[in-house]
Formats: structure tokens, C-alpha cells, sequence
């Protein structure tokens, strides 16, 4: 087990080193307007000083060690467009807590309604016209299907003018949290709902749900008791991966209502072209992404048991 | 009588000849006529050439299975008209060019922001182009990005996949190639690339190729090696069976179901893909009609009710696409699953 997680703690490593050098070599193909604030007014010869300051016009190579050497010190560099001069790490720890703090209540929301929904679902699959599991279906179908960006609008759209509120995002007024929130949460519901009631329709023809109910057992405490705790078992291992991931906001939702959250950041560099920002902000979604799969991979490890990650995959 | 007594004196006289059958077998079929009692057969040496060949014929069988399904059926019928119309309304007449600028006839001035009527099926733009036209050829453009990158998928993914899996030498480094790469979010690929290639078509069916491949290879990895080894086709190795063979007969239909679901809804994600790209500015250019720009278009002018109309079509037509085609492609991955051919 050990071992394991010494060689997966080492393979992200590589990994994130490897996306590191590869944004960065992809990142210095840019013009080198991205590096400076108010390009037009430099003359060639100021261009050529600022880019020996930054230490640009040195082999590739020696910039990518350079660039690492800065990282293992925690200096994610300064921003030069977004505002210039000012530490990346500084903007970062401003605007992640209300990505996180978002992203968390929208998680809520999401098991809140989801995971009720994914039960009724499932329940309903054993009555007669399956009303609920129609419509329910219907849900997901739509959420799943149309784009993202696309629905998103529409609550945007209809959604204030049914509150009466503004379409943009307000720190100070509760009220205009509620649209952020529910579109956050929408696809979440979805996912939520049609796994759980795939997995609970499952379970519930497997024989030790047939004798329960050959017992005399209620329909809702098998339901409960037997089906539920089986059935959300897979479900449990994607949580942890989704509270990570609330840090990185949603780059959509988030500039949609002008949140000012971490997505929303990275589109807004991305049209200031302010090349640090873009580089620093990549970096540390890359380390999130990572971290959840290593964090999701360990905890699978730790909490089923019969998952052996040591045995050679598929050699049964 | 009571019912008690009834129900005991029937279970005394069935007992009474079960007793009888127990004592004497032929007594209780004593009642029966000569032809319904069990009669030798003859030999037919015709029989012994009759092999198991069943009537089953993997299409056919899919096919019935999909057509069973009436909700799929139907939006498979939309999804068709939807095609045709799409790329049959250019050629109807008195349909305008989605680039023309319209100008009045009588002032020349530009016709702008016109609200849906007789002329102008559903509207101006705030240029004076004509909305209708301009819809149908925004579907083509990102049906046609969808399904160049589906094609990329389905063929690269299948190939690398069935190698990935097949040939035991290339595993590690398949194996160790995705655990690299799958690490990198879509997303971040999908900006990188638009923020620093120049944004086009190319380099948007470009971006949804690089990413979109992998998930394939690996499913359809995982497939082959669970099925590779099974029974029938360790003794379709042993009777000599090509290669070729084994992986077009026994392997394929297997694969079929998930090719052509993954097929089905990466049409959808390159369009949303597509959306949101442009949202945040590093799209097609907005010359080119596509259904990203249109709903960015669209955006803009959406707090002023009178205008939405120019958010509403577009999006509805997507919506409509993108809902036919997840539902026809789940349906039709059902159906093509085997294991539901019973």
C-alpha cells in the first residue's frame, strides 16, 4: 500500500511538471506582448530590457528550470496586465474563497435535490404509469443534452426577471446568490439523480432485496435501509473530488454573473492576453485536477477493501 | 357446508390419488387416449445433420430492438428532417444569403433588429442580416465541426484502443502515455490551444480532437482486454480464425454500441464546446455564421425583451438537435448491445 502511494504521489509530480513545461514552451510562442502592460508605447530597445529582466531571451530550456526553480520557492510570479506588478499568489487568495464558498453551498443543493430525486426515481420504477421516472428522465435528458452554456443563459435570462432581481452577482445580496448557485447545481442534480437511481434499480433485483421483500418488509425502509446504502457507495467516491474542484470555479458560470471567483479570472486574462496570469492560473488548475485523481484513487484504495492497486491491472 | 370442510375433503381426495399414482403409475393415466401417452420416436438421419444455427443476425436484431423504442424512433425522425432541412434550404427559393446586409429598397437603409414577420422568417440582426439563413447556416458550420471531430474520435480512439489492448507490448506505454495526459483537463486544452492558434474552424475541430480521443482509446481498451481472452474466441484462435477476423466478428459488435453512443454525443459537447469558446472570446470569428456566435450574438442583446428573439431561435434549434441526438444515440447504444438481443 505504501509503496502505492509513494508511486502515485510520484507519477503526479511528473505529471504536473510535464504540463508545466509543456503550457510554458506553448505560452512563449505567443507574441511577447503578453509580458508587458502598455506594449505599444515600449520602444524595441525597452522591449529587449524587459525581456532580459525577466529572464525571456535565454534558452527555452534555461527558462522552464528557471521557471521551476520560482515554483518550489512559491512564487507563482507577478501579473503584468490584470494588475500590473502585483503577486499572482496575492489574486489567487482573494478570489478562491468565494469560488469555494459558492461551489460548496451549490454542492449541497445538488445531494439536497439530487439524491431525493435519484429515489423517488428509482421507487417509482415499481409502480404503475412510473410518473415520477418519466419525468424525472425528461430532466436529465435536457440537462444532459443541450450545452451547458446554453442553459445556463436561459436561467440567467429567465431567472432574474422571475425573482425580479439583476442579472449580475451581488457579494452583499443574498438574493442574487440563488441563480449562481442553481446553475451551479443543476448539472450536479442530473448526475446525481441518474447514477443513484441506476445504481439502486440495479441493487433492488439482486435476491437479498427479493427475500426482504418476500419477508414483509416496507417498501420505504427497503428502500431506505437496504437499497440506499448499497446503491450510494459509488456515488461517496466522487464527493471529495468535488469539494477540490469547487476551488476551481466554474469558468462559465462564473463570468456569466460576474462572480469575482477564479473562473472568472481566467477568462478575464485570457482576454487581457496577460500571459503570467494565464501561465500561473493553468498551473494551478492542472495541480487541482491532478490532486483530485490521486486524492479520488487513494481514498478507493483505502475504503473498498477487494480494489487492489499493487496486482498488475486486467491480470486475473 | 363450511368452506373448511370443502377445502379438506378436495386435499383429502387429491391425496388420495397421489397415493393411487404412487402405487400404480399407469393407473392414473389410465384415462387418457392412446396418441397423448408417450410413443417411441423413429431415427430420421436427417435429424443428426441439424446443427444450432439460430436465425440470429446481429443487424437485424439491432434494428428491431431500436425500432421497439418509440420515443427514440421519433427523434430519430427529427433528427432526419432537422439534416435534410439543413442542407436542403439554401437551395429553396427566395431564401437569402446569411452574409448579405439587407437594405431597405426604399431608403437603403440598413434594416436592423427587425422583429420576425413575413419577410424575415425570424428576424434581423443588429447588422441587417437576415436571422433565418443565418441559423441554418450556423447549424451546418457546427454540425459540421461536431461530426469531423465524432469521425476523429470513432477512428482514432478505435484504432489506438484495439492496438492499446491487443498487442500486449504496447500496454505500458499506452497505459503510462494516458496517465500523463488524462490529467490535464479538457477545458484547459481547449483554451490553450484557441488562445494561442488562430481562432478558425481548424483550429476548434483541432482542440476537440487532441482531448476527445483518449477517453475512447481507453474504453474501448478496457473492452478488448476483458473480452480478448474469453472462450469463444480462445477457440476461434485455436481453429486457425485471422486476426482480422476475430476483431471484425467477435470483438466489433461489442464495440459498436459505445462507438456510436460516444459518436452521437460528441456532436453535442463539440457544439457546447464550440458555444463556449466563443463566449469567452477566442471562437470562430464572428463572420462565420455558427451557432456559437449566434448565441453570443444573441447574449448581448438578450436584456432587452424585444430583442431575444435573436437568443431563442438559435438556441432552440440547438436544443433540438443536441436532445435528438443524445436520445437516438442512447437508444441506439442499447440496441446494439448484445446483450440485450436476447
Amino acid at each position: 500500500m505504501t509503496k502505492y502511494i509513494i508511486k502515485r504521489i510520484l507519477h503526479a509530480l511528473i505529471t504536473l511538471g510535464i504540463v508545466i513545461a509543456i503550457v510554458f514552451v506553448l505560452l512563449r510562442q505567443m507574441p511577447v506582448e503578453g509580458y508587458f502592460n502598455n506594449f505599444d508605447k515600449y520602444t524595441p530597445a525597452q522591449i529587449s530590457v524587459g525581456l532580459q529582466k525577466l529572464g525571456l531571451n535565454d534558452p527555452i530550456p534555461v527558462q522552464i528550470g528557471h521557471y521551476f526553480k520560482q515554483l518550489l520557492q512559491g512564487d507563482l510570479g507577478t501579473s503584468n496586465k490584470y494588475r500590473e506588478g502585483y503577486p499572482i499568489a496575492k489574486i489567487i487568495a482573494k478570489k478562491a474563497p468565494i469560488s469555494i464558498e459558492l461551489g460548496l453551498i451549490s454542492l449541497v443543493v445538488a445531494l439536497g435535490v439530487g439524491l431525493p430525486m435519484g429515489i423517488m426515481m428509482a421507487r417509482s420504477t415499481r409502480t404503475k404509469y412510473k410518473l415520477w421516472d418519466k419525468f424525472g428522465t425528461v430532466f436529465i435528458v435536457v440537462v444532459q443534452a443541450v450545452p451547458s452554456a446554453v442553459y445556463h443563459l436561459l436561467i440567467q435570462l429567465y431567472g432574474s426577471e422571475l425573482l425580479g432581481v439583476s442579472m449580475l452577482f451581488d457579494m452583499d445580496k443574498k438574493i442574487t446568490w440563488i441563480l449562481p448557485i442553481f446553475s451551479l447545481a443543476i448539472g450536479n442534480i442530473a448526475y446525481y439523480a441518474m447514477w443513484l437511481r441506476r445504481y439502486m434499480v440495479d441493487e433492488s433485483n439482486k435476491d437479498y432485496i427479493r427475500l426482504a421483500r418476500a419477508k414483509g418488509v416496507p417498501a420505504g425502509k427497503i428502500s431506505r435501509v437496504h437499497i440506499f446504502r448499497n446503491a450510494i457507495v459509488p456515488l461517496v467516491q466522487y464527493l471529495p473530488n468535488s469539494i477540490l474542484f469547487t476551488l476551481m470555479g466554474s469558468l462559465y458560470v462564473e463570468s456569466l454573473y460576474s462572480i469575482p471567483g477564479m473562473g472568472g479570472l481566467l477568462v478575464q486574462v485570457i482576454k487581457l492576453q496577460d500571459n503570467t496570469m494565464v501561465q500561473a492560473l493553468v498551473l494551478v488548475y492542472a495541480g487541482i485536477s491532478v490532486l483530485g485523481l490521486l486524492f479520488g484513487d487513494l481514498l478507493m484504495a483505502l475504503v473498498d477493501p477487494r480494489i487492489s492497486f499493487t496486482k498488475k491491472e486486467g491480470a486475473r | 357446508m363450511t368452506y373448511r370442510g370443502m377445502k379438506s375433503r378436495e386435499l383429502e381426495a387429491s391425496l388420495e390419488t397421489q397415493l393411487k399414482q404412487q402405487v400404480d403409475p399407469a393407473a392414473a393415466y389410465a384415462d387418457l387416449t392412446e396418441d397423448e401417452l408417450f410413443t417411441p420416436a423413429t431415427y430420421d438421419p436427417t435429424g443428426a445433420e441439424r446443427g444450432g444455427y439460430s436465425n440470429y443476425s446481429y443487424w437485424g436484431a439491432t434494428l428491431r430492438a431500436f425500432f421497439k423504442n418509440k420515443a427514440a424512433v421519433f427523434f430519430l425522425c427529427v433528427i432526419v428532417v432537422v439534416l435534410l432541412f439543413t442542407f436542403i434550404q439554401p437551395l429553396l427559393p427566395n431564401q437569402k444569403s446569411a452574409k448579405t446586409i439587407n437594405n431597405d429598397p426604399v431608403t437603403g437603409v440598413q434594416i436592423i433588429n427587425q422583429q420576425p414577420g413575413e419577410e424575415f422568417w425570424f428576424g434581423t440582426n443588429s447588422i441587417g442580416q437576415d436571422l433565418w439563413a443565418r441559423t441554418w447556416a450556423g447549424t451546418r458550420t457546427s454540425l459540421g465541426i461536431g461530426f469531423a471531430v465524432a469521425c476523429f474520435e470513432a477512428l482514432f480512439g478505435t484504432l489506438i484502443g484495439v492496438l492499446w489492448g491487443y498487442v500486449r507490448k504496447l500496454d505500458f506505454f499506452f497505459t503510462e502515455l494516458y496517465n500523463i495526459f488524462d490529467n490535464i483537463p479538457q477545458t484547459l486544452v481547449l483554451i490553450l490551444i484557441s488562445y494561442i492558434l488562430r481562432p478558425g474552424v481548424g483550429t476548434i475541430i483541432f482542440a476537440l480532437c487532441l482531448t476527445g480521443w483518449l477517453d475512447m482509446a481507453r474504453f474501448i481498451r478496457n473492452q478488448v482486454v476483458i473480452i480478448r481472452d474469453r472462450d469463444y474466441n480462445l477457440a476461434s484462435r485455436c481453429l486457425g480464425t485471422k486476426t482480422s477476423r476475430i476483431v471484425q466478428k467477435n470483438l466489433l459488435p461489442y464495440l459498436v454500441s459505445v462507438i456510436t453512443l460516444r459518436m452521437a454525443l460528441a456532436i453535442p459537447a463539440a457544439i457546447g464546446n464550440e458555444v463556449f469558446v466563443t463566449y469567452i472570446g477566442i471562437g470562430l470569428p464572428t463572420d462565420i455564421p455558427a451557432l456559437g456566435n449566434l448565441v453570443q450574438a444573441g447574449r448581448l442583446l438578450m436584456s432587452q425583451p424585444n430583442l431575444r428573439y435573436q437568443l431563442l431561435f438559435p438556441t432552440a434549434v440547438l436544443a433540438v438537435i443536441t436532445i435528438s441526438l443524445y436520445v437516438v444515440g442512447n437508444a441506439f447504444a442499447d440496441a446494439a448491445d448484445p446483450k440485450n438481443h436476447v
